[in-house]
């Protein structure tokens, strides 16, 4: 039973509030030897493993540090070029550190306004009139749920595809953001939500669903 | 009850079977295109397969993906199981044999052979997600 993530997209497709609950952090070491029997490449300011997946390092993992020294762009903390140190032979044997690449902010923001179409062209392309949106979009990875409100307000939670009673817990989701998000004056609508008292009772029930199921929230 | 709405196999697309293709399989290449970004993005953990199905109040949408790049998507009702199955199947006992060893078939072009489309029929109608329905 993991719940992975909420995430609330206002009526126009904005993202107003998102929460990560149990993001596992997927990190290895290795030592390598001359010469890397990986292929890297620079991608949208990260390293990213491209080719010749091994020991749980996958392709698209971002190379996070050098023997213990983290790596900015693709620089080294003493400003030398990554790519320039590792075709030197006298560098090895390396430590390097891989992790799978975590979704920033801006990242969130850019994802949560692509659903938008997506949910509309699913509606669209139906066999049978009057459908809706996607309701669950499943991967072999996780399951998402998305429900939206007659307001146009859309809940979505990304959960283990094993989970049951996503939709309740939507239900309550939605009940949580009525009681403590529009009841509060400072709050103005399609503007992202900063409510402590959301945060911290979303916090208290994805803890209670994770543990106990959907019986009793 | 026609439960199999539509079902689609694309290569992977060039500007002149683009040309081709109804608005609609375009729209839908589209969306399938952006949604395997999105799920490998949003994705917590290393996906393998990726994207699946969705779900919405009428249909369902089921995806396959062949390592080639090749999509087979099928559109049923909310009940049917195993639909993931039959598109594995469409695409080893129906696809591979009566068009990819077909030489008279381009790949890349859109497959005009009789012989497959009545294949395909025949596949279709004799799975048990289609007979259960009709019963």
């Amino acid at each position: 039973m993991v719940i992975y993530g909420v995430y609330i997209v206002s009526k126009s497709g904005g993202l107003i509030f998102n929460h990560d609950h149990n993001v596992p952090r997927i990190e290895n070491e290795r030592t390598f030897n001359f010469p890397l029997d990986l292929k890297l490449n620079y991608e949208n300011k990260k390293i990213v493993v491209s080719f010749g997946q091994k020991d749980g390092i996958n392709v698209g993992h971002v190379l996070t540090a050098v023997n213990g020294g983290p790596v900015v762009g693709r620089e080294l903390e003493n400003g030398r070029d990554v790519f320039e140190f590792l075709e030197q032979a006298e560098n090895f044997p390396i430590s390097l550190r891989f992790s799978r690449a975590r979704m920033t902010t801006n990242e969130k923001i850019f994802l949560a306004s692509m659903f938008y179409p997506l949910f509309a062209i699913a509606s669209q392309l139906s066999p049978e009139p009057r459908c809706s949106g996607i309701e669950i979009l499943e991967a072999d990875t996780f399951r998402l749920h998305c429900y939206q409100t007659l307001t146009g307000i859309k809940f979505i939670v990304v959960a283990e595809p094993t989970q049951s009673g996503i939709e309740i817990l939507l239900k309550r989701v939605y009940e949580l953001y009525a009681d403590y998000a529009l009841k509060n004056p400072f709050y103005s609508l399609e503007m992202p939500i900063r409510c402590e008292l959301f945060e911290t009772n979303l916090q208290n029930l994805l803890e209670n669903v994770e543990k106990s199921g959907t019986s009793n929230v | 009850k026609k439960q199999m709405a539509h079902s689609t196999t694309q290569s992977p697309i060039e500007k002149a079977t683009l040309y081709v293709l109804s608005s609609e399989a375009k729209l839908m290449y589209g969306m399938l295109f952006s949604i395997k970004s999105f799920v490998s993005k949003i994705s917590p953990l290393d996906p393998k397969e990726g994207f699946l199905y969705y779900k919405t109040s009428k249909y369902t949408l089921h995806y396959l993906e062949t390592p080639s790049g090749l999509k087979f998507v099928l559109n049923t009702d909310n009940v049917t199981q195993n639909a993931r199955e039959l598109l594995q199947q469409l695409y080893r006992e129906v696809y591979l044999e009566y068009v990819v060893k077909n030489p008279l078939c381009q790949l890349n072009e859109p497959i005009q052979s009789e012989l497959f489309k009545l294949k395909v029929d025949e596949l279709f109608k004799k799975s048990p997600l289609f007979l259960s329905r009709s019963i």
